[in-house]
């Protein structure tokens, strides 16, 4: 069976993302927080901060420290996930901080902490990317001093077709050469990929040609960003 | 030839390409013009780097929303949450801590030997102070050697984004000074976000609900005028 021939489950193109929406300022105790609704994958992100550094040990003297809390709602999935950290969420919080970290201008707070938590609270694949695109909207709306969003997405293979933003159900295909995901965060304004993984088989030219197609979803998940502010600020606006 | 790429006024978002071919003395590859600006410049192009109203007179962004970054001269509302033998240590709901020495903190000699610290600022209460210095390592000195600084007696605090100070003052305090009129109310407002408000209960009530407002809609035009009617409503 080829993939290529008949297309993708839901009858998306190659390079089509799931219909995504955004969504900021839902948490009114956070400094900024935001929602990430992307086909059936939802994340809230909140950040509390800068504030002072606790536990004292972990300051940094010249930079902000961030600290990121992934977390995977027990009923988020079909089977029970088991409530509480594992080593999942902890690697996650770090794919996370390190996607963040060089968007922020971390020079101009020492001696303080960001934290960043955020809450997955549906998970139908590109959970990862849901949460750094969500923590970035939270960041900004916390009025951080970024150089950019951080938009990402999945690209990925199924079997022969090189596509954008996998669901569950394609990651879980087995016949011929099985699915690959590939989550890609890129920063625009300063052209950088700031996460990088790969889970499955692929040859070097088509994971070159996967990773373009990811940083172009980005650009495209990028936009919507900056577009949810402008509307978040005009609908305030028009409700007068 | 600077290029502007942006309408004045508008609302830009981190990354946002403000301007194009701006040239600058001392350009770096990227270089921060001024930490209060919501610029940075990569380059010859200038970008936003926060969320907020792009102004084009001065070329800066005036922040939307965001948590107190503590800057000198500011005057600030903290809580005082420690005592040590000759200082205070305040919350100003900042990233770091501020301290009071006893020698700042009035204009008056405090006697040491005759009260305890606690007889002139005691844990939980408010001051009205300045930040006087803030050191490399954060450390922040505060001072109270001002007329109308000091400990805030009486009346209750609330709170607004600290980003909307500048909308709650008005131009040359006119805002503020036609709450503190209508509501018959005494109002003291900290950069850090804090508002003590003091006066009759009924005033003391408008007044509040004129600060809310102004938090609420503060990127609004006309606010001075809806603020106005708010206050003046109770009173037919």
């Amino acid at each position: 069976m080829s993939y290529k021939k008949t297309g993708r489950f839901d009858k998306r193109k190659a390079d089509e993302l799931r219909p995504i929406e955004m969504e900021v300022g839902v948490l009114p105790n956070c400094t900024g927080s935001a929602r990430v609704k992307a086909g059936k994958t939802t994340a809230i992100a909140g950040v509390y901060g800068p504030k002072e550094v606790r536990p004292k040990h972990l300051q940094l003297n010249d930079k902000l420290l961030i600290r990121c809390y992934y977390d995977l709602i027990s009923f988020s999935v079909t089977d029970r996930a088991r409530p509480g950290p594992s080593r999942r969420s902890r690697e996650l919080g770090l794919v996370i901080k390190n996607a963040l970290e060089k968007s922020i201008f971390v020079e101009d707070y020492p001696k303080s902490m960001l934290e960043v938590f955020v809450e997955i609270t549906e998970a139908d694949a590109g959970s990862r990317c849901a949460a750094i695109t969500a923590a970035s909207l939270a960041v900004a709306d916390a009025g951080i001093q970024m150089r950019d969003f951080v938009p990402a997405v999945a690209a990925g293979k199924i079997d022969d077709l090189i596509c954008l933003d996998l669901t569950k159900e394609e990651e879980d295909v087995h016949d011929g050469g099985g699915a690959t995901d590939i989550p890609v965060a890129y920063i625009p304004s300063i052209d950088e990929v700031t996460l990088l993984q790969l889970d499955g088989k692929i040859s070097s030219k088509e994971l070159i040609e996967a990773i373009k197609l990811g940083i172009k979803g980005c650009k495209k998940i990028h936009e919507m960003m900056g577009k949810t502010f402008k509307e978040n600020y005009k609908i305030k606006a028009v409700k007068e | 030839m600077m290029e502007i790429k942006v309408k004045d006024k508008s609302i830009v978002t981190p990354g946002e390409l403000i301007a194009a071919n701006v040239e600058f003395s001392g350009a770096d590859e990227e270089y921060r013009i001024k930490m209060n600006n919501g610029i940075y410049k990569k380059g010859s192009n200038v970008y936003a780097s926060v969320v907020g109203i792009f102004k084009e007179n001065g070329l800066k962004v005036i922040q939307l929303s965001g948590s107190y970054i503590p800057r000198q001269g500011d005057y600030i509302i903290g809580k005082v949450i420690d005592m040590s033998f000759s200082n205070w240590f305040v919350d100003i709901r900042g990233p770091y801590e501020a301290g009071l020495r006893i020698s700042e903190a009035s204009t008056k000699y405090l006697d040491t030997d005759k009260y305890d610290m606690s007889h002139y600022f005691d844990f939980g209460e408010y001051i009205f102070a300045k930040i006087t210095d803030i050191t490399d390592s954060k450390k922040i000195s505060l001072s109270c050697k001002e007329s109308g600084l000091g400990k805030l007696e009486g009346g209750i605090i609330t709170r607004i984004d600290p980003s909307k100070f500048p909308r709650l003052l008005g131009i040359n305090d006119s805002m503020i000074d036609m709450i503190e009129k209508l509501s018959n109310t005494k109002i003291e407002a900290g950069h850090n976000g804090l508002v003590w408000i003091k006066g009759p209960a009924e005033g003391v009530k408008k007044a509040k609900e004129a600060v809310k407002l102004i938090n609420k809609e503060s990127h609004l035009t006309g606010l001075t005028e809806k603020v106005e009617k708010l206050l003046q409503g109770g009173k037919k």
